[in-house]
């Protein structure tokens, strides 16, 4: 016999935990899809995310600013990501290997100057009650959002309109689309891949100040569960479209809230399984987003993961 | 090859003036652009150190004294060079079909969980039985694991890195499902364990060398992984298929099949680098098994451009790498996140070596000789 109040709690507990937990995969992937649509692939997110998260919260712990602490992340992930882009636009390296150097590199940096933040407690980001009106804690706790958790939305928004209506953001999808045309048209093709990764990194690094100043709200080595590359089956499964990577976001925060939802309602069995969800959720969005080999409706042509 | 077609193709090859230094120009070529790689992410790593205030020279010291610099250290060294020859396999076998499959590590705590599975109701027979059991049993596991990431790119046109890779975080929580649940020895508090196989069931070491026998499987492996890529009709097939897919397909190669197969190989290498794991050093299945073997691999893959036999001493350089880790803790109070630091410029600078191919004159055919 299901009971439906405990239903009720779990949906409920998804719900929030969607929302506390979907910022950084929309900031990794609005990043990627930036990268993406000039036609190349940066794996190397996971790296920035982890190293954005440690440059938070130790520029947070320093200044006593969180807000600066996600500036200094945006700019570590914004350099990181520049030798991705500086690299790759070399002749014959591969961005998908290139992408795992960089993600080993990135956390390896990270876990390397972090050492000393472990333990002491930075400034963390203040969260927006969107709750006033209830009495309910656990109703406020729950629509307690993060500002990053907006200023997101508003990034993706503003990323849909810079590529639906700028001069930059058209020359960025040509270089994406087409070498040939980009070639014709006399477009500095390495320099455009260049600054759209390094850009996309930036946003990547912003997603990794969240984990380490919102929730989980504090920095350790074990703090990223592979967002970063979950970010890359999140943007083939939002076809490209910033405003699509919002409801992919949300889906995979709900599906990572799964486990701790369960968990609050007495159900212990399966911890573990439950807690592998998001990972089931991008398997069969791969799965089902794949082709049989045959490039996507709204994938650049020029992305080597459509070969 | 016959000795007479050997013969025959450089004939053909002297008759039209052919360039004869050319394979040796080739070689010299693939030889010296990791090294100069290496180099400069040394270089790098350095400057690195130098910023720091630390002295780079202190550093390799110690890194050549903690890992080829006393027996005791060598040994180290090659026990943890054991394993990576294994997942090294699992990416460079798939790496010859130009896929970047990165999911060995739950082919390693798979393999290792479910040969330590099998051997369990044998604990009290012949040893070489469970030894053959075990061997079986992870190396199953392992293919079975990433040959699943080899049909969903082969069949359905999945992308090989990102699926395996998610697929190593559902292995792992398989992984701890399981060893927190069903397989779980209640005596085993602390850190959630198997059953064990027994002392009886252990490996012991090869007479000589004083290493575990991991070192000579992985040995073994990759010089049939070198056999069959380089050697072999199925190897070439798969190398067509790597060095342009649309060619391969046009001819009628069976693609699919090739993918699958040689992601079940390298899977079924990962699964046995697990097993011996397993029978060698843990007696059982924990968490210690996701040591990060799995990782350090595709580093090393790399390293060796997918070649089983480059594979061995870039093993040996990241094993050692690896077990002068401590060393370097202790006496230069550097993190150990040190070593990762290092094996990212590595892994950085090899890549972008790869430019460098083609680039020298010397070193490309020559028609008019």
């Amino acid at each position: 016999m299901v009971d439906l109040s405990a239903l009720e709690t779990v949906a409920g507990a998804m719900f929030a935990g969607s929302l506390r937990v979907s910022t950084p995969f929309l900031f990794v992937s609005l990043g990627e899809c930036l990268t993406e649509k000039s036609g190349r692939i940066n794996l190397g997110n996971e790296g920035v995310l982890v190293l954005g998260a440690m440059v938070a919260y130790g520029t947070s712990y320093e200044t006593g600013n969180p807000w600066v602490g996600v500036l200094a992340a945006a700019i570590a992930g914004m350099l990181l990501g520049g030798v991705h882009g500086a690299v790759c636009s070399l002749a014959k390296v591969n961005d998908v290997a290139m992408g795992i150097a960089i993600m080993l590199a990135g956390t390896g940096i990270a876990f390397f100057f972090g050492k000393p933040y472990v333990q002491p407690s930075a400034p963390l980001l203040p969260g927006i009650p969107l709750a006033w009106w209830s009495d309910s804690a656990q109703v406020r706790n729950a629509l307690l959002v993060s500002p990053l958790f907006f200023l997101g939305i508003a990034a993706a928004v503003a990323m849909h309109w810079f590529f639906r209506a700028t001069r930059v953001g058209l020359r960025i999808r040509i270089v994406g689309d087409s070498q040939d045309a980009a070639l014709a048209l006399g477009l500095p093709i390495d320099r455009t891949r260049f600054l759209a990764t390094a850009c996309g990194s930036a946003l990547a690094g912003v997603g990794g100040a969240f984990l380490s100043l919102y929730y989980p709200g504090s920095w350790n080595e074990g703090l990223s569960s592979g967002q970063g590359l979950m970010a890359v089956a999140l943007v083939v499964f939002a076809r490209w479209n910033p405003i699509n990577c919002v409801y992919a976001s949300l889906l995979f925060g709900a599906a990572g809230a799964l486990g701790p939802s369960l968990q609050t309602v007495g159900v212990t069995w399966g911890y573990y399984l439950f807690y592998a969800a998001p990972y089931v959720v991008t398997l069969i969005v791969l799965v089902i987003s794949a082709h049989g080999g045959h490039s996507l409706r709204g994938m650049p042509g020029q992305l080597s993961i459509g070969r | 090859m016959s000795e007479a077609t050997v013969v025959a193709a450089s004939q053909v090859a002297r008759q039209a003036g052919g360039d004869r230094t050319y394979k040796w120009r080739r070689l010299l070529e693939a030889l010296l652009a990791p090294l100069v790689a290496l180099l400069a992410a040394v270089i790098l790593f350095s400057i690195f150190l130098l910023a720091l205030g630390q002295s780079p020279t202190d550093f390799l010291d110690l890194v050549w004294r903690g890992a080829f610099g006393s027996w005791f250290s060598l040994q180290n060294t090659l026990q943890r060079a054991a394993p990576l020859l294994l997942t090294a396999l699992c990416v460079a076998l798939p790496g010859q079909l130009g896929l970047v499959v990165i999911g060995g590590e739950a082919a390693v705590v798979l393999g290792g969980l479910a040969a330590t599975v099998a051997a369990l109701p044998l604990v009290n027979t012949n040893p070489f039985l469970v030894w053959a059991v075990m061997a079986l049993a992870g190396a199953a596991m392992g293919g079975l694991w990433i040959g699943l990431t080899g049909w969903l790119r082969a069949r359905l046109g999945v992308n090989e890195t990102i699926a395996s890779l998610v697929l190593a975080y559902i292995g792992m929580a398989i992984f701890n499902h399981l060893v927190e649940g069903v397989f779980r020895d209640p005596a085993s508090l602390n850190k959630p364990s198997t059953y064990g196989i027994g002392d009886a069931n252990m490996l012991g070491t090869v007479p000589w060398l004083d290493v575990h026998p991991g070192i000579p499987v992985g040995v073994i492996a990759c010089v049939l992984c070198w056999v069959l890529i380089y050697r072999t009709s199925i190897g070439f097939a798969g190398r067509v298929t790597g060095g342009n897919i649309r060619a391969a397909q046009l001819q009628g190669l069976p693609v699919a099949r090739l993918i699958v197969l040689a992601c079940v190989l390298g899977g079924a290498c990962a699964g046995l680098a697990g097993t011996i794991e397993v029978a060698a050093e843990l007696g059982r299945a924990n968490a210690s098994l996701a040591a990060g073997y799995g990782y350090t691999g595709i580093l090393i893959a790399f390293l060796a451009r997918f070649n089983p036999l480059a594979i061995m001493p870039m093993a040996v350089l990241l094993g050692g790498l690896g077990a002068a880790g401590g060393l370097l803790q202790r006496r230069m109070g550097l993190p150990d996140a040190t070593v990762q630091v290092l094996q990212g410029m590595i892994f950085v600078s090899i890549l972008a070596s790869d430019t460098l191919y083609g680039r020298i004159r010397w070193f490309q055919p020559r028609a008019d000789v």
